[in-house]
C-alpha cells in the first residue's frame, strides 16, 4: 500500500530529535495534552461500568473481525437493498481511482470533504488533483492543516501543533475572504471558517467522507463529529461517497451503545459530541439522491492475518493513546511520518505498510512501552505487547545483514558462559572509567557501541565489580 | 448494485472477491467458498458475546430524569427551559425574534398559537416545496420537534419524520428551536438508542455546533446552529 505524501521521509529518532528542537510546537502539545487529559479523566470516571463498556467494545469488536467476511457482505446487501452503492478497493490507488471516477460522473470538478483518517491515509486529495478535482478540507483544523500546506499531527485534531497565534496568521497569509482585523480569539478564528465556507457548502455536488461504524444488519453509516461540516457534507451534496476501511463494519445498531458511550469521552471527552449522523442509503426528498460506499482493503487484511497485531484493528480512532503519551506529548506526530501518529501509529503504520523502509521499522520503537496508551485505550488494544511484537518482525526482517547489536551479543554470551571471561572483562570495565566516564556518564562510545550512545548516555562501569568486591571483603563480613 | 453501476466498473467484482477470500484466509479458514450475508452461526456467537455494562445508570426511580436532561444539555451551552404543557405556545413566542422562521409539516399547530398575535415582526414558513439550501441560509430559525431525547447525555434525537423536517432545515439556519415533550426523554444512552428506528437517517445533537480544533479549547458556534434553544414541554403544572 502506499501513503504517498510520506515517502522519503527520515527514520523516527532523526525527526523526533528536530521536533524536540521546536520549543513553540513542544510548548503547544503539552498545553493540548494536559487539558484533554484530565478532561477525559473525568468524563471516563462518570461512568461507573467503564471497564465493562470496554470489555464488550473490544469482544464486538474481535468478534466481528473474526467474521469480517460475513458482515461486509451483510453490509452491502443492506446498503444496496436501501438504493446506495457498494465499491470494494484493495488498495489505496483504487479507492481513489473509484472516487474520482465517480466526481467526473457526477460532473463535479470539486468535492466537499469531511475529516477522514481513511482518505487521509489513502492520499485521497493528492490523487483527485492529479484527476484535476479540487477537495476542500472542512473540518477547522483540516482546513488549519491544508490552508498551510501543512500535515496533520493528531487523529482528532490534527492542526494541534498550532497555537491560537500561528492559525491567525496562517488566516490572514491564506484565507481569500478573510475578515480584516481578525484575532486570535478562537470563538473569531472559528466564526471566520465559517464565513469562509459557507457558500462552498451551499453549492457542493459532491461530498466526501469517511465513517466511524458501518452497521451490517441495517446497512446504516454512522458520522460522529463536532462542528457541523459533517452534516453539511452528508445532507448538501447531490452525490456522498463514503470511503471506510473494512474494519469499520459493527454487526448490529445495538452496538451504537456501546460505542457511542466510548468513542466521545475517550476523544473529546464529552458526554456526547455534539453531532451524530446516521444515514441508510438513499432517503428521498432528504439529503443526497446517490450515495456511494467505498470499501478499502489496503493493507488491513494484512494486519488480520497476524494473531498478536490484528487487535490494532479494533481501533476507532479516538486519539486518547495519543494525548497520554509522552513520546507523542515530547515529539508531536509528523516525527511518525503516517496519517496516523502516536501510540497507535506505531503499530498501525507497520502493520499497514510493512518494515521494509527504515521510517516504518523505527516506529515500533518510538514509544518506552510505559502502557499509559492501554490503560486509557477504549477498545483494550494492548498496544505495548503489539510494540514489543512488531519489534521482532523488524529484528527478523533484518537478520540477514551484519548487525553490531548481534555481534555485541554474541561477543556478551561468550563472556557470559565463563566467570572467568566475565572478571577480567569486568575489571577491564572498571579500568576503562578513567578514560571514558569520569562523570559517572559516558556520552559517546567508539563504533558500532555509538549506535547506543547517540541518542542516551551510558552509565559509566563502577569502579569495582560486585564480584570483585564480594571477593576482598568475603560479602562484607571482613 | 445496480446492473448499470456495476458494468461500468468491471474490476469492482474482482476485488470484493480478492478482499473476502483475503479475509478468509487471514482467519485462518483456508480454502473456501467466499461468505454470504447469513449465517447464523456466527449470529449465535454474536448472541453470545458477554455485556457485564449497565444498560442503565440513571434508574427514574432514584432520579429526575427531566432535571438531569435539562442540566446535561445546559452544560454544553445549550438554552433550556422547562414549561407546563399549556405554557408551551407562549414560550415558542418569547424564543422568537423577528423574521423568517422555517416550520415544517407535521408541527402542532396549536404550539404556535401565539406566535401571530405575541411575535409582529415574525413570519412562518413551511418548506413544502422544499426551500433552496439558500433560503435556508437567509431565514432567522427553524421550529422543530423531535423523536427522543437522552438525558444522560444532554442529547435530542431527530429522526426527520412529522414535524422535525428534512436535515438540512435544522442545520443551514443558525437558530433552532426545539420543543422536547417530557415523555420523549429517555434516562439513558441505551434507552435512547433502542427507541429508533435505524432506517431512518437521525441526527443526535448535543449542544449547538462546536470545535475543540483550537489548542484544544471547546468554542461553540462553527458550522452549524450557533444558538440551539430547547423547550422542555410538561409534565403538566
Amino acid at each position: 500500500m502506499s501513503m504517498p505524501t510520506y515517502l522519503g521521509l527520515p527514520a523516527f529518532p532523526e525527526a523526533a530529535a528536530t521536533a524536540l528542537g521546536n520549543a513553540q510546537l513542544r510548548r503547544n502539545l503539552a498545553h493540548a495534552t494536559t487539558t484533554i487529559r484530565v478532561k477525559r479523566a473525568a468524563a471516563v470516571a462518570e461512568l461507573a461500568d467503564w471497564q465493562q463498556l470496554r470489555a464488550a467494545g473490544k469482544a464486538i469488536k474481535d468478534h466481528t473481525l473474526a467474521h469480517l467476511d460475513t458482515y461486509l457482505a451483510r453490509l452491502e446487501e443492506r446498503v444496496t437493498d436501501a438504493g446506495g452503492h457498494v465499491h470494494w478497493a484493495r488498495d489505496a490507488a483504487e479507492a481513489n481511482g473509484i472516487v474520482a471516477a465517480l466526481v467526473h460522473a457526477a460532473g463535479a470538478d470539486s468535492v466537499v470533504k469531511v475529516k477522514s483518517m481513511t482518505t487521509q491515509e489513502t492520499g485521497l486529495n493528492e490523487a483527485l488533483a492529479a484527476e484535476h478535482i479540487t477537495a476542500l478540507e472542512t473540518d477547522l483544523a483540516e482546513l488549519i492543516v491544508q490552508l498551510g500546506h501543512d500535515q496533520p499531527s493528531h487523529i482528532l485534531v490534527p492542526a494541534i501543533h498550532r497555537n491560537r497565534t500561528e492559525i491567525r496568521d496562517i488566516f490572514l497569509a491564506e484565507m481569500a475572504d478573510v475578515p480584516s482585523g481578525l484575532t486570535d480569539a478562537p470563538a473569531e478564528l472559528a466564526a471566520a471558517a465559517r464565513t469562509h465556507l459557507r457558500r462552498a457548502f451551499l453549492s457542493a455536488k459532491v461530498g466526501v467522507s469517511g465513517a466511524n461504524f458501518a452497521i451490517a444488519d441495517t446497512g446504516t453509516l454512522v458520522v460522529v463529529e463536532s462542528e457541523g461540516n459533517g452534516r453539511m457534507c452528508l445532507t448538501l451534496p447531490e452525490t456522498l461517497i463514503s470511503v471506510v476501511g473494512i474494519e469499520k463494519v459493527l454487526p448490529s445498531w445495538r452496538d451504537l451503545e456501546v460505542f457511542l458511550a466510548l468513542l466521545p469521552r475517550s476523544s473529546t471527552a464529552e458526554r456526547m459530541n455534539p453531532y451524530t449522523s446516521t444515514w441508510t442509503g438513499v432517503r428521498p426528498g432528504d439529503g443526497p439522491r446517490d450515495f456511494h460506499l467505498v470499501l478499502l482493503d489496503n493493507g488491513r487484511t494484512d494486519a488480520l492475518a497476524d494473531t498478536i497485531g490484528r487487535q490494532a484493528l479494533r481501533c476507532i480512532r479516538c486519539s486518547a493513546c495519543l494525548n497520554v503519551c509522552p513520546v507523542y506529548e515530547r515529539v508531536g506526530g509528523h516525527a511518525y511520518g503516517s496519517p496516523y501518529p502516536g501510540p497507535i501509529g506505531a503499530i498501525i503504520t507497520p502493520q499497514l505498510r510493512g518494515v521494509t523502509s527504515p521510517l516504518d521499522a523505527s516506529l515500533p520503537y518510538a514509544s518506552t512501552l510505559c502502557g499509559a496508551c492501554y490503560e486509557v485505550c477504549p477498545v483494550a488494544i494492548n498496544i505495548p505487547e503489539a510494540l514489543v511484537h512488531l519489534r521482532a518482525e523488524v529484528v527478523d526482517a533484518q537478520r540477514s545483514s551484519p548487525h553490531a547489536e548481534r555481534i555485541v551479543m554474541g561477543l556478551a554470551a561468550w563472556v557470559l558462559r565463563s566467570g572467568r571471561r566475565l572478571g577480567l572483562v569486568q575489571r577491564a570495565a572498571s579500568a576503562s572509567r578513567v578514560l571514558l566516564g569520569r562523570s559517572g556518564r559516558i556520552r559517546r562510545l567508539p563504533p558500532p557501541l555509538n549506535a547506543w550512545t547517540k541518542t542516551r548516555d551510558a552509565p559509566a562501569p563502577p569502579p569495582e565489580s560486585f564480584r570483585a568486591w564480594w571477593a576482598r571483603t568475603h560479602g562484607g563480613a571482613q | 448494485m445496480t446492473a448499470a453501476a456495476s458494468a461500468s466498473r468491471p474490476a469492482a467484482g474482482g476485488s470484493r472477491e480478492v478482499i473476502l477470500r483475503r479475509i478468509r484466509a487471514a482467519t485462518g479458514r483456508g480454502p473456501g467458498p467466499v461468505a454470504g450475508p447469513a449465517d447464523s452461526a456466527v449470529d449465535a456467537e454474536y448472541a453470545a458475546i458477554p455485556r457485564d455494562y449497565l444498560r442503565a445508570h440513571h434508574d427514574p426511580a432514584d432520579h429526575d430524569v427531566i432535571a438531569l436532561f435539562a442540566e446535561r444539555a445546559a452544560d454544553y451551552r445549550a438554552v433550556v427551559q422547562r414549561v407546563p404543557a399549556d405554557g408551551l405556545p407562549g414560550a415558542i413566542a418569547r424564543a422568537l425574534s423577528s423574521g423568517m422562521y422555517v416550520v415544517p409539516d407535521g408541527l402542532p399547530p396549536e404550539w404556535l398559537g401565539r406566535v401571530a398575535a405575541d411575535c409582529p415582526g415574525v413570519v412562518l414558513a413551511g418548506d413544502d416545496p422544499p426551500l433552496p439550501a439558500r433560503a435556508l441560509d437567509a431565514v432567522a430559525g427553524a421550529i422543530t420537534g423531535c423523536t427522543v431525547a437522552i438525558a444522560e447525555t444532554g442529547t435530542i434525537v431527530l429522526d426527520h419524520g412529522p414535524g422535525q423536517g428534512r436535515r438540512a432545515l435544522t442545520l443551514v439556519p443558525d437558530f433552532h428551536l426545539v420543543i422536547v415533550r417530557h415523555d420523549q426523554i429517555a434516562a439513558d444512552l441505551a434507552d435512547g438508542m433502542s427507541r429508533l428506528d435505524p432506517a431512518r437517517p437521525h441526527t443526535l445533537i448535543s449542544g449547538p455546533s462546536a470545535t475543540s480544533d483550537i489548542e484544544l479549547v471547546r468554542v461553540e458556534g462553527v458550522h452549524g446552529p450557533r444558538t440551539l434553544h430547547i423547550l422542555i414541554a410538561g409534565p403538566p403544572s
